[in-house]
């Protein structure tokens, strides 16, 4: 057994922080567009309108069949290509993470939407409610607070997604740890190390969650 | 937007091979790590349930570590920072003499996360049976195991079946997060392609259309 060496950790630090804060950055980021996406994406498939609603549920379960490094990788190439110039990693990766999250956001928001009571959007009618005003006014604030403890879920879920953003050498929390890894020669405590942040965010996130669903709950 | 496309470079040799033997690593590693994900899975969800508090502490203790690492850092654990915190002449068997060290890698590292998700699946599975089913077996003198065995475990396995389905499918897609310890897998292959050919436009259509060939046949099997 080699001797472990954690004051490796403590000089690389500055540089580590950088690549958390870009880890964080690039969550909310995605967490904001792939939020609205979504919305857009289930106000299409519950529309009524069937070409509209055929093309959004299309998209839904073909970003639902691929992995997230494929698709990460289909927009590392196809961005520069589209707007003619290079983007850099950052952009491209935030693309591919709104593109691909606005999927699951949308599964998860139509099953919100659904769990609204049919009566809800009838009294809307009634009261001579247009079809946006009724989404507006009556069915999306309803359905928001019943899946928001779904939605934090999936942004824990999206944070450790970004660490995917390796294979694109984004320099992201994990990219940082692995940089430093390699360099020092020191792959068991940067490894460890990435772990324990990694698992103190997300479990700290899930038990926030847990007391949100109690609290509603009662 | 200028693009020459080229779709023969797909069926041209060594390409078609490298996207075949691709094929052929994303099945076997999803397929041999869903049999594992899915036994460990199902011990740790039925252990999370039971009256022992000690052995649900800990199956609880699993399913929260595994699920809190993002799969990535868990697959450079085992692979990189393992073989050094092993005693040296394991480490070394690891490191030297380990066949298909890139496969059996990514075999437990998925395993062991997927195992954590099927494990929630089939804990709230178990949870979801109504408590006066437990309890009528109880009053019938029905021990532990035979309230699971022919109560909480033929009900709770029928209703999780949905979920299941959609871990699946995700083992598949995770199997890919394989191409950053080095096993050529079906993504790997379309990214070598991809710099070879410079067609990416081809080669990762070709992928995308075999994950959802999978997807579909997947869902259609279960």
């Amino acid at each position: 057994m080699t001797d472990f060496d954690f004051g490796v950790i403590w000089t690389s630090l500055p540089f580590l922080w950088e690549g958390l804060q870009l880890s964080l950055w690039l969550t909310f980021l995605a967490v904001i567009g792939g939020i609205v996406l979504g919305t857009l994406l289930t106000l299409a498939r519950l529309s009524g309108i069937l070409p509209l609603a055929l093309i959004a549920a299309g998209y839904v379960n073909l970003i639902r069949s691929v992995p997230l490094i494929l698709v990460i990788f289909w927009f590392y190439f196809l961005v520069p290509l589209v707007l003619g110039r290079p983007v850099g990693s950052f952009y491209s990766a935030l693309i591919a993470f709104v593109l691909f999250e606005a999927a699951y956001y949308s599964e998860i928001m139509r099953a919100g939407i659904q769990s609204v009571a049919k009566g809800q959007k009838f009294a809307g009618q009634s009261t001579g409610l247009g079809y946006w005003q009724i989404q507006r006014h009556i069915i999306l604030p309803q359905a928001f607070r019943n899946m928001i403890p779904i939605l934090v879920t999936q942004g824990i879920i999206l944070f450790q997604d970004t660490s995917l953003v390796f294979v694109v050498s984004l320099r992201d929390f994990m990219t940082t740890s692995s940089i430093v890894a390699r360099t020092e020669g020191r792959l068991v405590e940067m490894y460890v190390f990435a772990a324990l942040v990694y698992f103190v965010i997300c479990f700290t996130g899930s038990v926030l969650v847990k007391r949100m669903r109690d609290r509603m709950a009662t | 937007m200028n693009y020459n496309w080229n779709w023969s470079v797909l069926v041209t040799e060594p390409y078609l091979d490298w996207l075949i033997s691709g094929f052929y690593w994303t099945i076997s590693v999803a397929l041999v790590a869903w049999i594992f994900a899915f036994s460990i899975g199902c011990l740790v969800g039925i252990g999370r349930t039971l009256p022992n508090k000690f052995i649900a502490g800990a199956c609880t203790c699993y399913v929260e570590l595994f699920r809190n690492v993002p799969l990535l850092v868990q697959m450079f654990l085992w692979y990189f920072a393992m073989p050094e915190a092993l005693p040296e002449e394991w480490g070394r068997w690891v490191k030297r003499d380990m066949p298909n060290p890139e496969f059996v890698t990514a075999v437990i590292a998925l395993s062991l996360y997927t195992a954590s998700r099927v494990a929630e699946q089939v804990r709230a599975g178990i949870e979801a049976v109504p408590k006066g089913l437990a309890a009528a077996a109880k009053a019938h003198g029905h021990g532990v195991a035979q309230t699971y065995r022919y109560i909480l475990l033929p009900i709770s396995l029928r209703m999780v079946v949905p979920p299941m389905t959609s871990e699946f499918l995700t083992v598949f897609k995770n199997s890919s997060l394989a191409l950053t310890i080095g096993l050529l897998e079906l993504t790997a292959q379309s990214q070598q392609i991809a710099e070879y050919t410079f067609r990416g436009f081809e080669a990762f259509t070709a992928a995308t259309v075999i994950y959802v060939l999978i997807a579909l046949v997947a869902t259609v099997a279960m």
